[in-house]
């Protein structure tokens, strides 16, 4: 057995604003088959991190169960992790958000994990526009229990035994849309180009980012006549702009023609920039996103890219008014403010 | 860029730094892996036949290869390859059965070696096998030419020059010791079919104008002579207080030997400042360590003699000014400096003299006093005449010299067998897979992560009392193991099939040292830019594949790869594998026997 990463490292690796190389921001070796669009993904977020000069002590890193749901152990060593039970990861996002907003939430979850046995939290984290990054590493199979079609998989799908899915695909997208989400997008394991830039836009929204990420399974799923393989996903791919992510304290340096072009201001004063937008679609329309998804379905395309963003979006901290510090800094005279105070309060009520 | 053509044997080859940068390009990790399996007499063999010495060079090489390995990109210090070499040497079993086994065939030709130093003694190992009839003149008592004359006891004990002179001249060679070859004229009328001249730089410089130079000379001696006559026991004591110019390898050899031959104040003068001497660090550390003093940038001025009797020497102070890249001695101003010496040995330098080739044969010399020759077969401008070592292109080392003896005998077989000396035969090359299963690989994939190891010492009361005591003790079979396992394993190649590649990233994602990137082509410049960590050592080579499915290619900086294997490990269509590369030399008659066994 001769399955150890080396210590050594680039000699010349370059460090980001808070002085971390990207070895800071790496897990463990993974355990995943050799070719996972999962480890892709898990590297995209390491980029992303390191990028935006995120110190890997402020996040926190959430999962369910499955195979996607183990890769919060090859990224991000040095940050807050839970691996919760199947399905639960959006309720325990939601109790640690609640008890410090301070935290970067990281939610990691599968197809799995999220439209079958989670299906049921994944939509009132939604709902709740709880602020976390949700990133779905979408297989369209149960990869850890050995590639059991899901229910993102496609109908008409065609597994690795030969079996062919007679049921109907929810599109995480399309239904994120629906229940108001306030950042949704689409990526695929395989363009970290177009990945790296969405990942650091969520990690800057103020509320639910969805980003549904199409990630090969290579031993279950990788089949011809599975929709969603590295042949088929590359072949159907339609991008719906190219991405770049701007940080805060940058002086945009590019600037595209407008019409073809939009800058998206997000919460924590950085942007996103689209350019070579498909035409008739503004990522703030939440409508024209829906027909446009709608469209690129009947003409088998699966659309990529940031799909629809609300900039003045409220997370559920300032929807309930909740205490801007976190829970643990509170003292006993602020959990217990005294009789004086409940006087007042008794006092609005008569 | 155009996709890397890695079946040019030199793509791969560059790519083992160390043996790339070995002038006789010993296979340095094969015969590493060979010492952690403890198998040190194969280890010793595979030296052997790529530089005739092994034990020899495991104590004394210049050792080239360290400073490019790759090892010391990625940390501090390189492998101790050399040590290494040494660990074989001294624990090598017999080595009989895998000598070449004589008597050979004879082939009717019949050749002549003038000098018996490495480089003569390298043709005679390549050609005596092939049925040549070898003649070795010298005009010592014994071969081994500096290796034995030059090269100090307490380095490089008798022993172990003895036996590996003697696995030469085992071969069958007619030894002409104690003659002193006068005339070349004589010789080529003896009618050898080609005659090799390792001879030698056996002129060391003087300072004969020097005042007080010639007043002084009974306690003046040159370098290289004295060190010969220490060796050959003719000298057995110095005065107490020695002074010895000059700040090279020979200058170390002259002061460490004068602390045993009776010097108490032994002082190494040199004109340069320190951080400029000649002499490797590992033999300027050594004298240090035996408490010889080093003054730097001080210029001899004259030697002092009072009554017929040498009192000691002047000497200027300077300092370096740098102008244009070059440097200048400036006197300081001070007041020159006297120092007390009952002895001087002078080693500042050695030259090519060749008193007994007659000018009117048609062997030319160039404005240096050096034979014209052709760089890649060492032909003089007399066909059957070839040159190689010390007295080939002026001195350098042991294995620059056994690297030319290789390439001389190449051509005297070639030139024998009347064939063009140009034609010469490629090198051995094989690359063979090293995948066993998931996980596992035949060679030893995990990268250590242990420091250097130090080689342990003699007691220096002992060593300075007996000049024959081998001051270094060499590494233990166990420290040899732990330094054995530092080798990155450089010639285990990362090889790309890119049609094979699904380009899911995932080898780019693992490798350690970010060497992997898929991006979009460009030229050179601009694409060792554009990788993932830049590629600005430009003396290693970017991998290039072909274009990829998506438009992108596979881009390697081979520069600081540790050949883990992770990428093969990761790659879920085995697009990458480990292979081994095997490259040895072209040799006289293609031998290369152990390479072969080892390997097929
Ligand atoms: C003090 C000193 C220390 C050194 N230490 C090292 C070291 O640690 N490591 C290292 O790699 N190198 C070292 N060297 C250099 C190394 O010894 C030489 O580079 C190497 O020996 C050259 O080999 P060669 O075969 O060309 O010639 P040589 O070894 O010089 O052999 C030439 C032989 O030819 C003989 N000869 C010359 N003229 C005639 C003639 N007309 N007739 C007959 N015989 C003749 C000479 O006596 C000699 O025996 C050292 C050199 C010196 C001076
Ligand atoms: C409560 C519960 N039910 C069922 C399982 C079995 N199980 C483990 S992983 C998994 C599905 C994982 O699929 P997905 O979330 O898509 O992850 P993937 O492995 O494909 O990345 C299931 C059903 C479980 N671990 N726990
Ligand atoms: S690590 Fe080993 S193979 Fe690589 S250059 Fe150094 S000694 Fe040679
Ligand atoms: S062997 Fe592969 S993974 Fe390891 S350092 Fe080299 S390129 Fe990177
Ligand atoms: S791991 Fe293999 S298949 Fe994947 S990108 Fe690398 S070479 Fe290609
Ligand atoms: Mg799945």
């Amino acid at each position: 057995m001769t399955y150890i990463k080396p210590k050594f490292r680039h000699p010349d690796l370059p460090k980001n604003a808070v002085g971390f190389t990207k070895t800071d921001y790496e897990g463990v070796i993974s355990t995943l088959c050799a070719g996972c669009g999962h480890d892709s993904i898990s590297g995209s977020i390491v980029q992303a991190c390191y990028e935006m000069s995120i110190e890997p002590h402020r996040v926190a890193k959430l999962s369910g169960i499955g195979c996607s749901s183990k890769t919060p152990n090859y990224f991000l060593n040095n940050s807050h992790g839970f691996n919760s039970v199947h399905g639960r990861m959006p309720s325990v996002a939601t109790g640690a958000n609640m008890a410090n907003r301070d935290l970067i939430y990281l939610g990691v979850s599968g197809d799995g994990d999220t439209a079958s046995i989670g299906m049921g939290q994944f939509v009132h984290a939604i709902r709740r526009n709880l602020n976390m990054l949700y990133i779905v590493m979408n297989n369209g199979c149960y990869g850890l229990t050995k590639g059991q079609d899901s229910a993102t998989a496609d109908a008409g799908s065609v597994s690795k035994s030969g079996s062919v899915n007679p049921f109907e695909g929810i599109d995480l997208v399309g239904m994120a849309l629906e229940l108001g989400a306030t950042f949704v997008a689409r990526s695929f394991s395989g363009d970290k180009t177009q990945l790296v830039p969405l990942i650091k836009a969520a990690l800057s929204h103020n509320g639910f980012a969805l980003i549904d990420v199409l990630s090969p399974c290579v031993t279950f799923n990788n089949n011809v006549g599975s929709t969603k393989s590295y042949d088929y996903v590359r072949d159907h791919i339609e991008a719906l702009a190219e991405i770049g992510y701007v940080p805060e304290k940058e002086e945009i340096t590019v600037s595209y023609d407008s019409g073809s072009s939009v800058d998206v201001e997000l919460h924590d004063g950085s942007s996103v920039q689209l350019h070579k937008l498909a035409e008739g679609w503004d990522p703030r329309d939440r409508q024209a996103a829906m027909s446009r998804l709608q469209q690129a379905k009947a003409e088998g395309e699966i659309l990529t890219g940031l799909v629809y963003v609300d900039p003045d979006s409220k997370d559920l901290h300032e929807i309930i008014k909740s205490d801007k510090r976190p829970l643990n800094s509170l003292k006993e005279e602020d959990l217990c403010p005294g009789a004086g105070v409940l006087a007042m309060i008794n006092d609005e009520f008569r | 860029m155009k996709p890397t053509d890695i079946k040019n044997p030199e793509y791969f080859h560059k790519v083992v730094d160390c043996q790339y940068a070995c002038p006789a390009h010993t296979p340095v990790p094969e015969y590493i892996r060979l010492i952690a399996a403890e198998r040190y007499t194969e280890a010793y063999m595979v030296n052997w036949e790529s530089n005739v010495f092994p034990g020899v060079l495991g104590r004394t090489c210049d050792r080239p290869c360290e400073p490019a390995c790759r090892r010391g990109r990625v940390e501090e210090e390189p492998v101790a390859i050399c040590r290494l070499k040494r660990v074989a040497a001294d624990n090598k079993g017999d080595v009989t059965s895998f000598m070449p086994q004589g008597p050979f065939v004879p082939n009717g030709k019949k050749i002549a070696l003038i000098g018996g130093g490495p480089a003569s003694l390298t043709v005679a190992r390549d050609l005596a096998p092939l049925g040549y009839e070898v003649h070795l003149y010298d005009n010592q008592p014994m071969g081994g030419g500096m290796m034995r004359s030059q090269i100090p006891s307490f380095r490089l004990p008798d022993s172990v020059l003895n036996e590996e002179v003697g696995f030469v001249l085992d071969l069958g060679i007619h030894t002409h010791f104690n003659t002193r070859v006068n005339s070349l004229r004589d010789v080529l009328d003896q009618g050898y079919d080609a005659v090799f001249v390792g001879t030698g730089a056996p002129k060391g410089k003087d300072l004969a104008d020097l005042p007080g130079r010639w007043d002084a000379k009974a306690h003046v001696h040159i370098g290289i002579e004295w060190l010969a006559s220490v060796a050959f026991e003719h000298t057995a004591k110095i005065g107490k207080k020695v002074i010895v110019l000059g700040g090279g390898n020979t200058a170390m050899d002259c002061c460490r030997t004068s602390r045993r031959l009776g010097g108490e104040e032994v002082k190494v003068v040199v004109r340069s400042p320190f951080k400029e001497m000649k002499a490797s660090p590992w033999e300027i550390e050594d004298a240090l360590h035996e408490d010889i003093p080093i003054l730097e940038c001080h210029v001899p001025k004259s030697f002092v003699v009072e009554d017929g009797q040498l009192k000691g020497m002047m000497f200027e102070k300077v300092e370096a000014k740098y102008e244009n890249g070059r440097r200048k001695l400036v006197s300081t101003g001070e007041p020159d400096v006297f120092i007390e010496a009952d002895d001087v040995l002078v080693a500042i330098g050695q030259e090519n003299s060749f008193p007994w080739i007659e000018r009117d044969l048609g062997l030319q010399f160039n404005e240096w006093g050096l034979p014209v020759l052709d760089e890649k077969t060492f032909q003089s401008t007399i066909p059957n005449v070839f040159f190689g070592g010390d007295s080939a292109m002026g001195p350098k080392n042991v294995i620059t010299a056994v690297a030319q003896g290789h390439s001389a005998a190449v051509s005297i077989d070639l030139f024998c067998s009347e064939k063009s000396v140009h034609d010469r035969p490629s090198p051995y090359t094989n690359l063979i897979s090293q995948k066993m299963g998931i996980h596992e690989w035949i060679y030893d994939s995990p990268v250590s992560d242990d420091e250097r190891f130090k080689v342990p010492h003699a007691d220096k009361a002992l060593t300075l009392k007996d000049r024959k005591k081998e001051v270094e003790l060499g590494f233990s079979p166990e420290t040899g193991f732990k330094e054995a396992q530092r080798c990155l394993n450089c010639d285990v190649q990362t090889v790309f099939t890119e049609n094979k590649c699904i380009e899911c990233d995932a080898c780019m994602d693992v490798c350690p040292t970010s060497c992997i990137t898929f991006t979009v082509n460009g030229e050179e410049e601009d694409l060792r830019s554009r990788l993932l960590v830049p590629a600005d050592n430009l003396s290693q080579d970017l991998y290039v594949s072909d274009t990829l499915k998506t438009g992108r290619v596979m881009v390697k900086d081979e520069d600081v790869c540790l050949h883990c294997g992770l990428c093969a490990e990761r790659c879920p269509t085995s697009a990458w594998d480990m292979q081994k590369y095997l490259y040895s030399v072209t040799k006289a008659g293609n031998q290369c026997g152990i390479l072969q066994e080892l390997t097929t």
